[in-house]
């Protein structure tokens, strides 16, 4: 085992115990500090894949603003002891159940996968992920795609204000 | 072996030395939190157990949920964060892009047309008064 591989599975076994760790929480605080933890796993993985685009995307947006409006979400609904969820034998049965299926689904699809058989992930080289190469192709190929970003974040932008402001305005007559 | 004060950051192994600090900094928080615990005395009575409230009797419970003013702002916070990311690509270029008399101004222009959308998407904000804190 070298050094990368002993970092793969460090990453791996640190994001799946974090991942069941999100699930176990009795405190839906923990449970978003816990999925902090399984982002920051998947951020290494993606710079052991030298996408270093993709790691720095991952724990800026990701586990910086996605999750505080996690935590805004949590904070608006109103978690007391006595608005708890239903905890039904039978529909943790189930769950677990349908849970399982997909599981299983999922695994043999990827078993199936042609594709990815027998294949290794290139890991620590190649340079189609790095913030220079992204940039360059970026600025020169796909200026039209990155403008129209930006256009989508300004509609998002006017409808956030249109959903979650209130027209004084409109109270007023 | 790369030398770990390598500038050129275009392979995983150069990101080491930032493991190594993130594994320092968990190593020692953790290091000190633990031993601040075994070495600190305990005593835990039910007052002080209780939520501190500046001597105040605490009433009712913390966990209202919160007005959606909040969370207008945080979803504008994620729009602007975004906007951030895609800075990076242009500041790592930035430098080759400029010696370049062909693709300085056009990579610049791009940039400030995409500034200038936000730009009018924050004076939309601003002049809705989405950022005011009212009741």
């Amino acid at each position: 085992m070298n050094l990368i591989q002993i970092i793969f599975w460090f990453l791996s076994s640190f994001a799946v115990i974090s991942a069941i760790m999100v699930l176990v929480s009795k405190s839906p605080v923990h449970s978003v500090l816990w999925l902090i933890a399984v982002f920051f796993a998947i951020s290494g993985h993606y710079i052991l894949l030298n996408a270093q685009f993709l790691a720095i995307v991952n724990l800026i947006v990701y586990a910086g603003a996605i999750m505080v409006l996690f935590l805004f979400v949590i904070m608006m609904m109103n978690l007391n002891k006595d608005t708890d969820p239903q905890k039904n034998i039978w529909i943790k049965l189930a769950g677990a159940v349908s849970g399982g299926c997909l599981l299983m689904v999922l695994v043999s699809l990827v078993k199936q996968a042609t594709e990815i058989n027998g294949k290794e992930a290139m890991l620590g080289k190649g340079d189609i992920g790095l913030i220079g190469t992204l940039g360059k192709v970026l600025f020169t190929d796909f200026v039209v795609p990155f403008e129209i970003s930006s256009v989508l974040f300004l509609s998002a932008m006017v409808g956030a204000v249109v959903i979650g402001k209130k027209d004084s305005k409109l109270e007023n007559n | 072996m790369h030398s770990l004060l390598n500038i050129n950051s275009s392979t995983a192994i150069n990101y080491l030395p930032i493991a190594i600090q993130l594994i320092f900094v968990i190593g020692f928080i953790g290091t000190m939190l633990a031993l601040s615990a075994i070495t600190g005395p305990k005593r835990k009575t039910k007052d002080k157990l209780e939520t501190f409230a500046s001597g105040i009797e605490h009433h009712g419970d913390a966990r209202s949920p919160m007005a959606v003013k909040y969370f207008l702002i945080a979803i504008l916070f994620v729009l602007f964060d975004v906007e951030v990311i895609f800075f990076y690509p242009y500041a790592v270029n930035f430098r080759t892009f400029a010696a370049d008399p062909t693709m300085a101004w056009k990579t610049f222009m791009a940039v400030l047309m995409f500034v200038g959308f936000f730009v009018i998407g924050f004076v939309y904000v601003i002049k809705k008064g989405a950022l005011k804190w009212e009741d």
